[in-house]
């Protein structure tokens, strides 16, 4: 059963409270990260938590959820690898990046290693356009991207992971 | 010396501190505005100084300002656009990093002058480690009195707060950016009532860009008028370049709006030439949407004269040989890169970013992607190009928001400039595969540089 600890629930509360009285729906895209970041995607279970939290319909939960592409429908692994691949950083090298990726971790885009570690997807323009070629990892962007530097980024996945090459 | 209006503290060390931001002579025009002006006379200021909307359409922003709606009783609301998505185009980003009190600042004085006292700013969802600089940003300004209950003593409350988005070009359409802060799908509205009658929560509700906020803050500390003086003509003021592509400097730059488009490229203040030592093939100067010029075409306008890095020369021509000052996404392509390709990775980020509301732009999108794929993997045909311009030319004009236009006017000017370029994939299927077309007689009029 999914519930938020105490610490989540004060966290949508304040979120809540942003807003005019009765206005709470505002609170969803929030909450839906917030969801996100405690159970790494988000399942039918958990958007219709999300509902009974913000008093929705499950509906209006689920057309938001798959409306923005940031929302994961179905589990990701531990570390999700977004890259762009939008004109800017395709002038930049990036299909060399993501071939690169696809190759070191032997999976293709859209697919989980199956260790459950990584994730590729390619995903449009994330405004780091003059850092190009990049990817987002979590919070934060990873930029200027070369072989070397994915090497050491997987190399350090796999190190915080505790799993031994 | 170039003049620099916003990013002249940049980098002054600790500047996204209160303490330092404030000993460099931070928060004046809140005091200036709160306690020296009424709301009506910040509004005048703004109208005075010509400043333009710096998202993108560049829609005077003080008389955008004055169209705000202000009926007894309801509450208004200012919501500051940082869902910066447009390809080429990361300068509010550089402004929210690293200045992020220039924009409260600015945001406070803007809803001072528009009676906002909640006060939103809507960030996509992907710059995820940015509401943590704003969020604290806004925690010094409240402990310094200058946000939170009776500001300097002046009565007037003021709350900020930061929103994510979650991954959708189309909620920096502002309609769309309002839906997705009540927390629904971010589907444009048809208009009218405009935001400024009817904005989040059916409240009269302005929407502008994070840069026009920030300029907001010279413009009352120097007055609209000092202001206009800076730039020419209806460019008034400093505008923020992002530069990008195959070019030796990629950044942000702040510029004055009276220097020329070959001085900007190839001047070490600015891009500091082409990456390489290759030569210029195009330019898209203003964030993707806008139509991508040939060399020739960029420096110098069809009539033969300089091109400037303003509003009016760089529209200059019209579609027919100009292009737009948009966003300030400046996309450099250098002589390797193939237009066709270029055109159809644009194609595929509108079609994955049509919120697919109105079928022109729904529809359209898909189509003029898989035809400018079929292209570039050298399996198109002749009448392929014909059919792009045709589905492009019933998008335009044909949908509620301008992504529909934004997504056509690329591959028009793609077409318009470069058809030889297209036809030579479709001639060559195989030879496409392994070359580019080069720079045939789009070359830099430039003489190469040894």
């Amino acid at each position: 059963m999914i519930t938020f600890s105490e610490e989540r629930l004060n966290q949508v509360k304040k979120i809540v409270a942003r807003y005019p009285e009765g206005k709470q729906k505002s609170a969803l895209i929030p909450v839906l990260h917030l969801a996100q970041e405690e159970y790494g995607w988000l399942s039918a279970e958990t958007m219709d938590y999300v509902a009974s939290l913000l008093q929705l319909e499950p509906i209006e939960v689920y057309e938001v959820a798959t409306f923005y592409s940031m929302f994961n429908l179905k589990p990701v692994g531990k570390y999700l690898f977004e890259v762009c691949q939008t004109g800017p950083c395709m002038i930049s090298g990036a299909d060399n990046i993501i071939d690169y990726i696809k190759q070191r971790l032997g999976i293709s885009i859209g697919e989980t290693t199956p260790d459950g570690l990584f994730t590729l997807k390619t995903v449009e323009c994330l405004g780091a356009c003059g850092y190009a070629p990049m990817m987002q990892l979590g919070k934060h962007f990873r930029e200027h991207l070369t072989r070397e530097k994915v090497d050491q980024i997987i190399e350090n996945c796999r190190k915080e992971a505790g799993v031994l090459n | 010396m170039a003049v620099k209006l916003l990013l002249d503290k940049a980098h002054v060390e600790g500047i996204r501190t209160y303490e330092v931001y404030r000993r460099e002579g931070g928060y004046r025009s809140v005091e200036k505005a709160l306690k020296q002006m009424s709301p009506d006379a910040v509004t005048e200021e703004v109208k005075k100084s010509g400043l333009r909307g710096r998202g993108g359409a560049g829609f005077p922003a003080g008389m955008k300002w004055s169209f705000l709606a202000k009926p007894e009783g309801i509450p208004r609301h200012l919501v500051c656009n940082a869902d910066e998505s447009e390809p080429g185009t990361f300068k509010d980003r550089y402004l929210m990093e690293f200045l992020p009190h220039l924009l409260i600042e600015g945001l406070i004085v803007a809803s001072y002058a528009l009676g906002s006292n909640a006060t939103y700013i809507y960030i996509r969802g992907e710059y995820a480690w940015i509401p943590d600089i704003l969020e604290h940003a806004i925690e010094e300004a409240k402990a310094n009195g200058f946000l939170g209950k009776n500001i300097l003593g002046t009565g007037f409350d003021c709350e900020i707060y930061v929103q994510r988005g979650a991954g959708a070009y189309i909620c920096g359409e502002e309609t769309a950016l309002i839906e997705s802060l009540e927390g629904k799908r971010g589907n444009p509205r048809i208009k009218p009532p405009f935001p400024a009658v009817k904005g989040v929560w059916d409240r009269p509700t302005v929407v502008n860009n994070v840069e026009t906020l920030a300029a907001v803050v010279p413009i009352i500390n120097m007055g609209g008028e000092e202001y206009a003086k800076i730039g020419v003509g209806k460019s008034t003021g400093t505008k923020l370049i992002s530069a990008c592509g195959n070019i030796n400097k990629p950044g942000v730059y702040e510029i004055d709006m009276t220097i020329s488009v070959e001085e900007f490229i190839y001047s070490d203040e600015y891009c500091g030439g082409i990456a390489n030592g290759k030569r210029l093939k195009a330019c898209i100067p203003g964030g993707s949407s806008v139509p991508i010029l040939p060399a020739n075409l960029l420096l110098k306008t069809a009539k033969g004269e300089t091109r400037y890095m303003n509003y009016e020369s760089l529209s200059d021509g019209g579609f027919a040989t100009g292009s737009m000052m948009g966003s300030g996404g400046f996309i450099v392509l250098d002589e390797d890169q193939c237009v066709v390709k270029n055109t159809y990775t644009l194609a595929r980020f509108y079609r994955h970013e049509s919120c697919g509301q109105c079928s022109p732009c729904r529809e359209g999108t898909g189509w003029m992607e898989k035809i400018l794929k079929k292209i570039d993997s050298g399996k198109g045909s002749k009448s392929d190009i014909d059919l792009l311009w045709d589905i492009q030319r019933k998008i335009e004009g044909n949908t509620i928001c301008p992504l529909g236009d934004a997504a056509a006017w690329p591959v028009a000017a793609a077409i318009r400039h470069f058809r030889d370029e297209f036809e030579w994939h479709v001639n060559n299927p195989q030879e496409c595969l392994t070359r580019n077309y080069g720079l045939a007689h789009y070359a830099d009029p430039r003489p190469v540089a040894v």
